[in-house]
């Protein structure tokens, strides 16, 4: 994950960290099913930038501290995040040259995707189904530009490449 | 010497041993939950975040605080004073009942009833997946928490204890669908079980018969069976009682005694654990 001879590496672990904070910032309850997937959208990020950094083992191990931090099945979160990473990873050259809007609207679908993955592991696993959590590909959409942007000067401040 | 492999897994097999690790992870959380010691032992590195989370929040609370009017403080004191005189006087009688209580429990020849220890934690101010049904607590593993635990509020049952790390743990509501507590009829020592409902509202109590003289508002302590949570602490009051013919029994609908939205701190309980001890005469009761 990190490697010795780039100075900026560390800032992939801390934007984990502060993804993982922003998972756990409390919300009230009608916006819980609206929250963004930052988790999600950070890994996004980092497959498309560092596609040989960052990959499906990261976001397998990732999705396991995310499943501890809220509560879900072990290893549910990890199997949503490491299918993300498969897919950012392998179309990252065609999706890393998208408009901003473009790339917004494929991390949306991703995000439908992973969210309905949590879904089906939450049905298979007898725990109440919130068919609401699909907004969140909303939002995601939505903030992702942003996070595109500050992630981008986050690491071209570091020098990371 | 030339390397091994010259090539690493390709990500389609990295892919494929992660799903392949996550489903055997999940169904063994789902049905064993022996997983307990991974979960803790990854919390830990957790509690750090959610710690840097809860801190706003609480700060921005104590700020409010300190802020309060003189006024308000002086009427809030004068209230306690009195909450704490009642309360006083009636652990007064409590002392008298309990040791009749053991006096009659010996007689019988049945176990006498030990003390309860109690821990205070603090609701922790972060959101998981079930925010709804699930709460988070600073007090973990080193403060002697165990799964399974029973948590209460200052008025009643709040849930158990379903993860526990080493510095913090989750608790899982009554409310949730879940969750159920074996309960009686404070009234009558009818025995039923309440169950969590999915809108996290109210609960169900199951098991009462059709002719079962129940009324609305009668109060649902817990039984005490099963061993989870301890017997006499109420759980839930009857809100609505509806009869069908049809069905053997009543569709009872109970509202939670604890105040599940606005709980800021809760109790930990270790039930009864020194009532064998006690009995072998070796350990020590912890007075109540």
């Amino acid at each position: 994950m990190k490697s010795a001879a780039s100075y900026g590496g560390w800032i992939i672990p801390v934007s984990f960290i502060v993804a993982l904070m922003l998972a756990a910032l409390p919300v009230p309850d009608w916006a819980l099913p609206w929250r963004p997937a930052w988790v999600a959208m950070v890994l996004a990020y980092w497959c498309l930038a560092l596609p040989d950094r960052v990959g499906v083992v990261t976001g397998w191990l990732v999705g396991m501290f995310l499943d501890v931090q809220s509560g879900a099945l072990l290893g549910q979160h990890a199997l949503g995040l490491a299918c993300v990473a498969y897919v950012f990873g392998t179309y990252h050259q065609r999706v890393r040259i998208f408009p901003v809007a473009q790339q917004a609207l494929f991390v949306g679908f991703v995000t439908l995707a992973y969210q309905a993955l949590m879904l089906a592991v939450d049905a298979l696993a007898g725990v109440i189904i919130v068919p609401a959590n699909l907004f969140a590909a909303v939002s995601t959409a939505v903030f992702w530009p942003w996070v595109f942007i500050l992630m981008r000067d986050a690491r071209r401040k570091v020098r990371l490449s | 010497m030339k390397p091994l492999f010259t090539q690493t897994a390709s990500p389609t097999v990295r892919l494929l041993a992660c799903m392949v690790l996550s489903f055997i992870l999940i169904s063994v959380d789902r049905t064993q939950g022996a997983l307990g010691q991974v979960r803790s032992a990854l919390s830990v590195m957790i509690y750090p975040v959610q710690y840097v989370v809860n801190l706003p929040v609480r700060a921005a609370g104590a700020v409010v605080t300190g802020l309060v009017a003189r006024k308000s403080l002086v009427s809030d004191n004068e209230r306690l004073y009195r909450e704490n005189l009642m309360l006083q006087t009636r652990a007064q009688r409590f002392n008298a009942l309990q040791e009749e209580n053991r006096r009659l429990r010996l007689l019988l020849d049945s176990t006498p009833s030990g003390g309860d220890r109690v821990l205070i934690a603090d609701l922790m101010a972060v959101s998981t997946r079930n925010s709804a049904h699930e709460v988070v607590l600073n007090k973990g593993q080193r403060n002697g928490v165990f799964v399974g635990q029973p948590v209460l509020d200052a008025s009643g049952i709040m849930g158990q204890i379903l993860h526990a790390g080493p510095f913090s743990s989750t608790g899982m509501l009554i409310t949730d669908p879940r969750q159920a507590v074996p309960v009686m009829l404070n009234r009558t020592g009818l025995r039923a079980i309440a169950v969590g409902t999915e809108s996290g509202l109210w609960l169900d109590v199951d098991f009462i018969p059709n002719n079962a003289d129940v009324r609305e508002g009668d109060l649902l302590v817990s039984s005490g069976m099963g061993g989870v949570f301890p017997a006499g602490y109420p759980v839930a009051e009857i809100i609505s009682v509806r009869l069908d013919p049809a069905d053997a029994f009543a569709i009872v609908r109970a509202q939670p005694s604890a105040d599940l939205a606005r709980a800021r701190q809760v109790i930990l309980v270790w039930p009864e654990e020194t009532a064998l001890a006690t009995q072998a005469g070796d350990a020590e009761e912890i007075p109540p």
